[in-house]
């Protein structure tokens, strides 16, 4: 299912499939954040917002929501 | 027999363990200083690795790559592309954690790519065995083309090998690990063809950087190789992603995880310290036990220094030959000294506290769970952290503002940290408390005293929220937002560490501190022991005259405190005050509260020092502390000078005033103009008179 990170649940395990690359900076594609990469997300701040996910399989950042409705995702997982 | 040296420098990403290896190396040989012109903390130690072969190291600030978005990481950029630095390294020891290898390769490739000879140390490797990690070493340095050496701070494994391979730069391989030019081959052919004799990835960096490097061949450069802005940045994430394509190509042959051995503890401990209940609660919990310990505890070293410090003023004073010198020492420099050194047990405390919340991982979950309600007042989460340090000290806690992407945000997080009860007002409110508030308990459990400071502080923390709710509604700054935060692995703080950061601390903060008050003691004392006429020399004769014509007898003692007080009245200091005293009178404030108010613009602890160095100016009385001689002044009409109403207007004073040309400096280097620390001194200050005055005329 194609969905944008803002959008997912503690536990979601999905792919990157497009970043918007005049939104976002550079410093998250170092971080991990470019297409075909995994990332799962492990918590949501109590208030919604900021988001703490793991990219590429051990980059562990956490990006507020507005950042994370530029990148699309494919979700892989979900129980 | 001549000895070699060798110029060494770490470069890691943020949390990757580089200041535990730094100080493997180099024990406590270190210098900190700063670098020219800016406030990046620079630290270079040296390290003896044969008896003939010494390395100067020095310890680089955290970047995830080369691309500068800061100047914490313009610094590394800046000293890798200027080979005439004294300090261009000869060879450079990229440090990795093993748990974060992918990510940490990154900058390991763009160095490579600088061609300067590169050690790769994986950090942390007594995790390998618990999180399933093995890696085939040898495949990873011929495709990494590179010496790779295991280490592991907390077991002292590696550091041996790693000196050895520094002595053995010379053969290491300087070449890149990659084609990262492959991306667009067009414009880096006709780049490699105009400049033949410059390496390309230099070239690259010069053109996509901004830094202040090279001005000409920048110019040179730009003028026949511009790009859209748009055009460059595409660029730069082609590199990006090439450069992953290949530490994902590496790694998946030399490195194995056994993901059945998964991150249980993290993920336990994120689920606690971000749970939106016991989160919260834990946090305010630990800022609870850092107050405790800052209001009580350290109570009980200070009063021994405050009394050490008397006792020493009054010993040397009986024991050297009288005179101006004698006197310089026992009352300006002692008591001067004695006002800094009181307040070494809080420091010590606070910079602990602050040590081991960053160094476990713990502060990025802060940051975490505070953003939503700090972007309500136009701060950021990471304003968390300098508005804590802040309680340290207002300096490092405005330079730590530098991770905040949001200019806005950042400016103003270093437009209200002032506000924040840093270390320097401690002495201030400590004994203004102490003379001002009764000694009892609150439902016998808190201590008043306690009580009240616990109130300033928070007074303190709500005045820097509300400030920035306003600033957030009035400053028309437009930026860029984003927010990145990289969430580290918990670690048990390396006792080292914590003890060095301390220390160096401490130490720069009392040197610092010390030398202004040292100054300004010293400048009061001969103020106060000096006068512009006449009436100061024959202070005794004009007193005993007075008598003698007002027909009244006095006793030796009184025609002495007499003297002093008429000798006092009538120095320079004296003049000075009396001139000043009308602006402040409506505060509560006599002249000599005034000389210390006003001193206190350099820094706020001089106030203490000040109260004392005028107080001891030939004073007979020795032995008595500062508190106990200012508890005993009073008003000619025989009223107490430090009465309630006057204390409580001083400690809204001097919570709110912006009373640091440290901090101003700070603010002016930070922000790049002095329309800030301006700003910042006008209001706050202008702030503090208005809620001191008001204050005084409703409490006396």
């Amino acid at each position: 299912m194609k969905t944008t990170v803002d959008l997912l649940q503690i536990g979601d395990i999905a792919t990157i499939t497009n970043v918007d690359l005049d939104k976002i900076p550079l410093k998250l594609l170092e971080m991990g954040c470019f297409p075909n990469n995994t990332l799962e997300i492990i918590q949501i701040a109590p208030l919604g917002d900021p988001i703490y996910l793991n990219v590429n399989n051990g980059s562990h950042i956490a990006i507020r929501k507005d950042m994370a409705r530029e990148i699309e995702v494919e979700i892989e997982a979900k129980d | 027999m001549s000895i070699q040296n060798i110029t060494v420098a770490l470069i890691g990403n943020p949390n990757t363990g580089k200041t535990s290896v730094f100080n493997e190396l180099t024990g406590l040989k270190q210098q900190v200083g700063n670098y020219p012109g800016i406030t990046v903390e620079k630290k270079l130690g040296f390290c003896k690795l044969t008896h003939s072969i010494k390395a100067n190291i020095l310890d680089l600030p955290g970047t995830y790559s080369l691309n500068a978005s800061s100047i914490d990481e313009n610094v590394v950029i800046e000293l890798l592309l200027n080979k005439k630095d004294k300090l261009f390294p000869d060879v450079a020891v990229v440090i990795t954690d093993i748990e974060n290898l992918k990510r940490n390769l990154l900058l390991f490739t763009q160095i490579k790519d600088l061609e300067i000879p590169s050690i790769l140390v994986i950090n942390m490797v007594d995790r390998m065995k618990p999180k399933g990690i093995t890696l085939d070493i040898p495949y990873l340095e011929d495709q990494l083309k590179t010496k790779i050496v295991l280490v592991s701070t907390r077991n002292g494994v590696g550091i041996e090998e790693l000196k050895t391979q520094i002595i053995n730069y010379k053969s290491l391989s300087n070449k890149p690990c990659l084609n990262a030019s492959s991306i667009d081959i067009e414009y880096f052919d006709k780049l490699r063809k105009t400049f033949p004799n410059q390496l390309l990835y230099k070239l690259w960096l010069v053109i996509t950087q901004d830094v202040n490097f090279l001005n000409l061949e920048r110019n040179e450069i730009q003028n026949s190789f511009t790009k859209s802005h748009a055009d460059l940045k595409k660029l730069q994430q082609k590199e990006t992603i090439k450069r992953y394509q290949f530490i994902n190509n590496t790694l998946k042959i030399g490195q194995t995880i056994d993901s059945t051995k998964g991150s249980g503890l993290r993920s336990k401990l994120d689920k606690i310290l971000t749970h939106k209940i016991f989160g919260y609660a834990i946090f305010f919990g630990i800022l609870l036990l850092i107050f405790q310990s800052i209001f009580d505890w350290a109570s009980i070293p200070m009063e021994f220094i405050d009394r050490s410090f008397a006792n020493l003023a009054n010993y040397v004073k009986t024991h050297l030959p009288e005179g101006e010198f004698t006197n310089l020492i026992s009352e300006g420099i002692i008591p001067g000294i004695g006002g800094i050194v009181i307040f070494i047990p809080q420091i010590v405390l606070l910079f602990l506290f602050i040590s081991v919340l960053e160094e476990s991982g713990y502060m990025s979950r802060v940051v975490f769970l505070m953003d939503k309600i700090m972007r309500r007042y136009g701060l950021s989460g990471k304003s968390v952290v300098p508005l804590i340090s802040g309680t340290a000290c207002a300096i490092p806690a405005i330079m730590g503002s530098r991770n905040i992407e949001n200019w806005r945000e950042r400016l103003i997080t270093i437009l209200v940290t002032p506000f924040i009860t840093c270390s320097a007002r401690l002495p201030v409110y400590a004994i203004l408390i102490a003379l001002i508030i009764p000694d009892n308990r609150l439902f016998g459990v808190f201590s008043l005293q306690g009580v009240t400071l616990m109130i300033l502080y928070l007074l303190g923390f709500a005045m820097a929220i509300f400030s920035a709710y306003i600033l957030n509604k009035i400053l028309k700054v437009k930026t860029k937002s984003y927010f990145v935060i990289e969430m580290p692995n918990y670690k048990l703080p390396l006792l080292k560490n914590v003890i060095i950061n301390v220390i160096e601390k401490t130490k720069s903060f009392v040197f610092g501190a010390g030398k202004i008050i040292l100054a300004i003691s010293i400048v009061l004392w001969f103020l106060g022991s000096h006068g512009p006429n006449s009436n100061f020399n024959n202070a005794e004769n004009i007193i005993l005259n007075k008598a003698k014509s007002e027909g009244t007898k006095l006793k030796k003692s009184e025609i002495d405190n007499l003297t002093s007080t008429y000798k006092l009245e009538n120095s320079y200091i004296g003049k000075i005050g009396k001139t000043i005293e009308p602006i402040l009178k409506p505060l509560g404030y006599d002249w000599k509260i005034g000389i210390a108010v006003v001193t206190s613009f350099a820094a706020r602890e001089v106030f203490v020092g000040t109260l004392a160095t005028i107080y001891s100016v030939g004073n007979s009385n020795d032995e008595s502390t500062i508190k106990s001689k200012m508890q005993a002044d009073v008003h000619k009409d025989g009223t107490k000078i430090f009465n309630f109403a006057t204390g409580i207007s001083l400690l809204l004073f001097y919570a709110f005033a912006m009373q640091c040309a440290s901090t101003l400096a700070i603010v002016k280097k930070e922000t790049n103009t002095w329309k800030w620390p301006v700003v910042q001194l006008i209001f706050m200050s202008g702030f503090a008179y208005i809620t001191a005055f008001i204050a005084y005329q409703i409490c006396k």
